[in-house]
């Protein structure tokens, strides 16, 4: 192969912020976006799915709409917005080389995460007190589906930050390092977003 | 493809990133605009407040994605591939609730319709 040839194959990967691949992007993040536009088609059921149920009467129990507590989502929803904050700070942290920093952001990122998935199990204990179960209603199923779908995803985010915290610890997680951050922040700030969308379409429009 | 365009695509558009002050306006703003929110839920404005709140909602949603998500600033083909998730998802799913008249203004109750049926079959 001549020297022109070889700058022809390897033109996509030469000029690549270190990424050896066909692309010129890591395929860690190029997969993080492909799951990411993937997941818009799950939650897009799961809250299209709500709206059709809370568009039916309801036979059982109470409408959703009547026990919603607007103060106490709004702070848990003010929460999880900060929490994005503090995820993107740990990033820009780490991408600096300031380690200690990153910790604390990311700590405080699954701290307020925990706030919002204890905000999250509290209000579901009182809607359930409320005669709101499970299976009380159609609505009642759509909305712990949702609901609960999005929890879960918040969790699992959680459990990631907190490996991320223990990586960096155990000093598993340079400087170089630094884009395994990047690709939990988007996970994490894909997990805000779908909230974004909730606290809208199910809580606040009626 | 020209050179320009590839790289334009592979890279981006090669903007600074924000800084740390610029990342804690932005969540100022989320919060401005998530107070509004909550204010238009117990301020009566009429019609006006399905379209308000939707324009706020997807204020807040453009503004993680571009600016904390670094959409704006990193590869196209990376805003491709999330965009598309994003329009096929609004698509199918509007077309459902289309569909299935969640927009329409059939009012007929399960109840309603369940006598009219046993009606017909008498």
């Amino acid at each position: 192969m001549t020297a022109t040839e070889e700058e022809l194959v390897h033109a996509p990967t030469a000029h690549a912020e270190g990424h050896h691949t066909s692309t010129g992007l890591s395929n860690a993040k190029l997969g993080m976006w492909a799951f990411l536009g993937s997941d818009c088609l799950l939650f897009g059921g799961l809250i299209s799915t709500f709206l059709l149920m809370r568009a039916k009467p309801v036979l059982h129990g109470v409408p959703v709409a009547k026990i919603y507590d607007i103060p106490f989502t709004s702070i848990s929803s003010f929460v999880l917005l900060m929490s994005s904050m503090t995820m993107v700070l740990a990033l820009s942290a780490i991408q600096k080389g300031d380690h200690r920093r990153a910790r604390t952001w990311i700590l405080t990122t699954a701290l307020l995460g925990a706030v919002f998935v204890s905000g999250q199990v509290y209000e579901f204990t009182t809607f359930y007190k409320k005669g709101f179960g499970y299976s009380t209603n159609l609505q009642s199923s759509a909305f712990y589906t949702l609901t609960g779908f999005h929890g879960v995803h918040v969790t699992i985010g959680i459990l990631m930050l907190l490996t991320l915290y223990v990586m960096s610890l155990r000093g598993h997680l340079p400087t170089e390092r630094s884009e395994t951050v990047e690709i939990i922040g988007l996970y994490w700030h894909f997990v805000d977003i779908v909230w974004i969308l909730i606290f809208t379409v199910v809580y606040l429009i009626h | 493809m020209t050179a320009t365009a590839h790289e334009e695509t592979v890279h981006g558009a090669g903007h600074k990133h924000p800084t740390d002050a610029n990342y804690m306006l932005i969540a100022l703003i989320l919060a401005i605009i998530t107070a509004g929110e909550v204010s238009l839920y117990y301020i009566d404005v009429g019609t006006a407040m399905i379209p308000t709140l939707l324009v706020m909602m997807v204020l807040k949603f453009g503004i993680v994605v571009s600016y904390f998500m670094h959409l704006k600033f990193d590869s196209l083909l990376f805003r491709r591939l999330f965009v598309s998730g994003l329009v096929l998802a609004v698509a199918v799913y509007l077309a459902v609730m289309t569909s299935m008249q969640l927009f329409g203004d059939d009012t007929t109750s399960i109840h309603q319709t369940g006598k009219t049926s046993a009606s017909v079959t008498q």
